[in-house]
């Protein structure tokens, strides 16, 4: 136990430990231009082993800790370390303070990995929402709009569609036979020259849809996309059933704004496959978009949309502007001005004014703010008593050179011992 | 080993003495002549006023700047040099200045004399399959084995260059082979050669002079026959001919995608109190001339009588329309013209150009000096302190460029990769000058020479992608964060380089010389009570000088490089974790996120994280002064990667393009790192420094 104690509370494990650290970040970033940033981030940084798989194979052999596994042990060491050896002197109040900060980061960043949640809004000019959507989470959504002031909304998430079985649940009005599903797919309709069909098109007699608004329409499924740019737009083949009775086969997809109609018992449905959606019980309203260029460029010079929040519960409406790097922050929520991308911007002044927001919910976000100031105050505290001592040595040794040799040495050595202790 | 101290030469004979304490103030004014001569003010020779020209403010990439910046920038980019030489001079006569045109006057040429540009020998092509391909064999002017073309050699070519670049369009910007990546940069270089052309004659005239007067005198009745004809009366179609040719063409031309991009836009707004902004080409200028509100607008005027007689090499009619064009263009656009005259002065004087020679030369003396450190210690001192000065005068210069650039700019010093090298080696000009004033050894002043050359250097390279002080993204646009963050994890940056720098000293001097284990001699200790003196009174320092004399102070050179290292390597530690967490925060108000595993944050993490393992191997006892040394060392690859590697993934929001010949330069300097740090790590037996400690080891136990 005492040697346990010893290894936790050790130098040498944080040593070790940062050195893994400084590994494991540096394959993570090479493995981006492969794998994707999400796909790399998820792979080293958010996980406790990075797994290694054998082409053609289904091992999965752990060949390197992951950013939690480090961190988490870098963690324990900081910790422990202090623990055991804790001693308010005034020599090492710089050190604790940066340590300290440091432990702040750390909690921080892992409850920000745990708790924050990041949804998109996008809203045309003059219209309103009271929603998020996610960034690449799909959910099937069948809407009950029989009440003219609320839709009642009852959703199946993308992994139970993803097992294509049939879904049945007491909160489900029908019975939903998952026909097929695509995580990502293209779908067009079908072209009148049959040479322009692309290979691997699954043509309108195969797919059978007897329902909704997309008969007519192929599926062309397309290959996984990993990178921060770009996201999968899911589809599915789904018939609704009510008992036995089939209400018809429907082809859903992402891509679709709109929803489609279903007719449950003579009672009026929509049904949708669409990005999950975060309700809040304030909306907002986009009164003016505004995407400046600079003069015979392409580089934006500023996005900034003029908005109206509305919150009926807390009789709260007011106006404000959201730009970029000045985000709105309401109910535990940030919004932030979404930068569009050159093709979009084009796009983007040529139609009325839109624009996105990112929706951050993220409890811990104060957390780095607070370790930056305590982790900086303490190094400074730090080397400048370095500094000092430095300075004061260098002005006294060569005055008393001879008579203090001796001390001197022996001072240097106590010091010596004393920082090993420091960290 | 002291033994050895007490033997240094006698103090030099007294006109000995006065030379070696004179020379370092020679080498100080004979750099202080040239930077007095560089920076005092000049005025144009008489003939045509170019430097009153260049100096005239026009729109382009979205900024006000000089025509010089459009000339220079172009120039650059074309020719990868900033002016065109007239003949040709082997490099190794340096002292022969070559005959050239400055970029000004290139472009004036470009523009009103095209004919004569199309002679220059500007297009450079290197890549020899490219030369096979275009059957260009022998053809051009070749410098130092690069090949340089005039536009008339290529013209007939062109089809064939716009076919293959077209085809390497297709290919992704990443995957493009060296042959297609020239043939685009050729291709781009033809392309902005010829846009050049029509910034300021429109290419629907060729006397511009003369078919001005013609178009202003059609104005009047063409607008009658128009207004007649609106309302089905007979009106005069001669007249309405004559107008509506040149107008339909400026109407057509004002709106061409290229303006602002690839040319400037010559024509000021007409209402300046509207839209400041909105300077036009000038089919924009012809259109506002024939404008009821504008009639006559009278840049358009003095643009079109100053293209015909440069061409006609009428100097004096040039220069009578540009002097009524700048006085008409000071009543209305103060500012602008303010600008375009000090980012001329600043092309003109070129302050990193001049402080990269100082820098270099001073190097080479302080080289010098470290090398005869204990052989010849009074000219050793000599160099040193000539070395110093230089260093100081460079520093200055480099300072000024840099606040200049950030004054022209309106902003903190770092907004690029080009402006990051310059601060970077500003930083450690700075760092460097801090410790030669702590240590008077000669090596703080080396470091910061050495520094201060290479970053200058690499920034020079980096300027011939095109403007350097390009508008900033929206993202990226706000000064509070500039201004800490980036300021602070750059410095990171330059410390850490500075601390890899003085371990690449140490195993230098360790391996190859003895000096390492030997202590300052006399003069730094003369030097090291000046400094108490100067600090501690006058008092303390005549103490302290008795002391030294004929002892020799205690600490090894070897010493006293480790404790710079340490303490340089706790700056890093402290710069670029407060700069790296600050950038935390600035993308937690921009996207919403504190880290996000970005290339770039990622990078800055790295270098925090080897500054922090050096930090506690030290104290941990694992690593001792060569270990820390060797870490240094790797230091500088992790800096080196986190500066350009992760531009070069070419993913994620951070990243300023990929550039490929930086690539190879990144590997040559990682590899040669590499190869450091197996030198730091061979037994000290084998150090120069080192060796005569290892034999009195044994003789000492066997004793």
């Amino acid at each position: 136990m005492n040697k346990l104690i010893k290894i936790l509370t050790s130098l040498r494990l944080t040593v070790v430990c940062l050195c893994f650290g400084i590994a494991l970040v540096f394959i993570g970033t090479i493995a981006q231009v492969d794998e994707g940033l999400y796909q790399a981030q998820n792979r080293y940084f958010r996980s406790l082993l990075v797994f290694w798989s054998p082409t053609g194979s289904h091992l999965h052999i752990p060949i390197f800790p992951g950013g939690y596994l480090v961190g988490g042990l870098l963690l324990a060491n900081l910790i422990a370390a202090h623990i055991s050896r804790f001693k308010l002197t005034k020599n090492k109040i710089g050190i604790l303070l940066a340590h300290f900060g440091l432990i702040l980061l750390f909690i921080g960043q892992f409850a920000t990995d745990i708790f924050s949640h990041e949804s998109a809004m996008r809203l045309n000019e003059g219209e309103s929402k009271n929603y998020s959507e996610a960034f690449r989470e799909t959910e099937l959504a069948i809407v009950d709009t029989s009440d003219t002031n609320t839709d009642r909304v009852i959703a199946v998430s993308e992994s139970l569609l993803a097992e294509k079985k049939t879904i049945q649940s007491d909160k489900l009005p029908v019975t939903i036979n998952v026909k097929n599903f695509w995580p990502n797919a293209n779908l067009f309709r079908t072209p009148a020259i049959a040479t322009n069909i692309p290979q691997g098109t699954i043509l309108p007699k195969d797919l059978g849809v007897t329902g909704g608004d997309l008969d007519g329409y192929c599926v062309m499924p397309q290959p996984l996309v990993t990178d921060t740019e770009h996201r999968n737009i899911p589809a599915a083949l789904v018939e609704f059933l009510d008992g036995d009775k089939s209400l018809g086969t429907y082809l859903l997809t992402a891509a679709l704004d709109a929803n489609q109609t279903l007719d449950i018992n003579g009672k009026p449905y929509e049904v949708a496959l669409r990005f999950e959606r975060e309700y809040y019980p304030f909306s907002l309203t986009l009164l003016k978009a505004t995407h400046e260029k600079y003069k015979g460029t392409d580089v934006p010079k500023n996005f900034a949309s003029r908005i109206r929040l509305e919150n009926p519960e807390k009789h709260e409406a007011r106006e404000t502007v959201i730009y970029m790097n000045n985000p709105l922050r309401y109910a535990g929520l940030t919004f932030f001005q979404y930068q569009m991308d050159p093709l979009e911007m084009s796009r983007a002044t040529s139609d009325a004014g839109w624009s996105t927001f990112q929706v951050v919910r993220n409890p811990s976000w104060l957390t780095p703010y607070l370790a930056c100031v305590l982790v900086a105050l303490g190094l400074i505290i730090q080397f400048m008593m370095h500094l000092l001592n430095f300075a004061t040595k260098r002005r006294n040794v060569p005055a008393n050179a001879k008579s203090q040799k001796g001390n001197d040495a022996k001072k240097q050595n106590v010091k010596a011992t004393q920082e090993v202790t420091l960290s | 080993m002291t033994t050895e101290h007490s033997q240094n030469p006698s103090a030099p004979s007294g006109l000995r003495a006065f030379a070696l304490k004179l020379l370092p103030w020679c080498f100080f004014a004979l750099f202080a002549i040239e930077v007095i001569v560089v920076f005092a003010p000049k005025s144009d020779k008489p003939g045509f006023k170019t430097r009153e020209f260049g100096a005239l403010p026009v729109l382009l990439n979205g900024r006000i700047q000089p025509f010089d910046s459009v000339g220079l920038n172009s120039l650059l980019q074309i020719r990868s040099t900033s002016d065109v030489p007239l003949e040709e001079i082997p490099s190794w006569q340096f002292w022969h200045h070559a005959k050239k045109i400055k970029s000004t006057d290139w472009l004036m040429e470009v523009m009103f004399k095209p004919q004569a540009a199309d002679e220059r020998p500007i297009f450079l092509i290197h890549h020899p399959d490219l030369l096979a391909e275009l059957k260009l064999g022998d053809t051009g002017v070749e410098k130092s084995g690069l090949r340089y073309y005039t536009f008339n050699q290529l013209k007939p070519l062109m089809t064939e260059i716009w076919d293959q670049a077209g085809q390497a369009y297709q290919v992704d910007e990443k995957q493009r082979s060296p042959l297609q990546k020239q043939v685009v940069k050729l291709q781009n270089a033809l392309f902005l050669y010829e846009n050049l052309k029509v910034a300021v004659v429109p290419p629907f005239f060729d006397n511009f002079a003369a078919q001005y007067k013609d178009f202003e005198k059609t104005i009047g009745p063409g607008l009658a026959a128009i207004e007649l004809q609106q309302v089905h009366k007979a009106y005069d179609t001669n007249a309405l001919d004559k107008f509506w040719v040149p107008v339909s063409a400026a109407f057509e031309f004002s709106t061409n995608q290229y303006a602002g991009r690839y040319y400037p836009m010559v024509v000021p707004p007409p209402d300046p109190n509207q839209n400041r902004d909105n300077w036009g080409n000038i089919g924009r200028g012809l259109l506002d001339v024939a404008s009821e509100k504008n009639r006559g607008y009278q840049p358009v005027r003095n643009y079109a009588t100053m293209a015909t007689a440069f061409s006609a090499d009428d100097t004096a009619e040039f220069n009578k329309a540009l002097v009524e064009y700048k006085s008409w263009l000071q009543q209305k656009f103060a500012p602008e013209v303010k600008k375009g005259n000090e980012e001329f002065f600043f092309n003109d004087t070129k302050p990193f150009l001049h402080a990269t020679i100082m820098y270099i030369f001073a190097f080479v003396l302080a080289a010098f000096s470290l090398l005869t450190f204990s052989a010849l210690p009074n000219l050793s001192e000599s160099l040193r302190k000539s070395s110093c000065y230089i260093v100081i005068l460079a520093g200055v210069v480099h300072t000024f460029g840099l606040i200049f650039r950030m004054y022209l700019e309106g902003r903190p010093p770092v907004t690029n990769l080009y402006s990051s090298a310059i601060f970077i080696g500003w930083g450690a000009m700075i760092l460097g000058l801090v410790l030669e004033r702590i240590y008077r050894v000669g090596i703080g002043v080396a470091v910061a020479s050495l520094a201060g050359f290479v970053t200058l250097l690499i920034a020079h390279n980096l300027a011939l992608g095109g403007d350097t002080m390009e508008m900033m993204r929206a993202v990226l646009d706000t000064n509070f964060w500039l201004a800490t963050h980036v300021v602070v994890v750059t410095l990171g940056y330059a410390s850490t380089f500075v601390a890899g720098l003085l371990a690449i000293i140490y195993v230098f001097l360790g391996v190859f010389t003895p000096l390492l284990s030997q202590k300052p001699t006399a003069r730094t200790s003369a030097a090291l009570s000046a400094t108490v003196g100067l600090v501690a009174g006058p008092k303390a320092g005549i103490h302290m000088a008795s002391q030294l004399s004929g002892q020799g102070s205690q600490v090894e050179l070897g010493k006293s490089l480790g404790k710079m290292v340490y303490g340089i390597v706790c700056f890093a530690t402290l710069f670029s974790f407060v700069g790296t967490v600050l950038g935390g925060i600035w993308a937690d108000q921009s996207w919403g996120r504190f880290w996000g595993w970005d290339p770039k944050e990622n990078g800055a993490l790295i270098i925090v994280l080897w500054n922090a393992i050096i930090l506690h191997a030290r104290w941990g006892g694992m690593i001792r002064e060569r270990g820390l040394m060797a870490m240094a060392i790797f230091g500088n690859i992790v800096t080196s990667f986190s500066w350009f590697g992760v531009n070069m993934l070419g993913v994620g929001l951070h990243s300023y393009g990929f550039m490929d010949a930086a690539f190879w330069w990144l590997i040559a300097f990682d590899v040669s790192q590499v190869l450091l740090i197996i030198l730091t790590v061979i037994p000290t037996r084998y150090w120069h420094s080192f060796k005569r400690d290892e034999r009195t080891i044994p003789t000492a136990v066997a004793a």
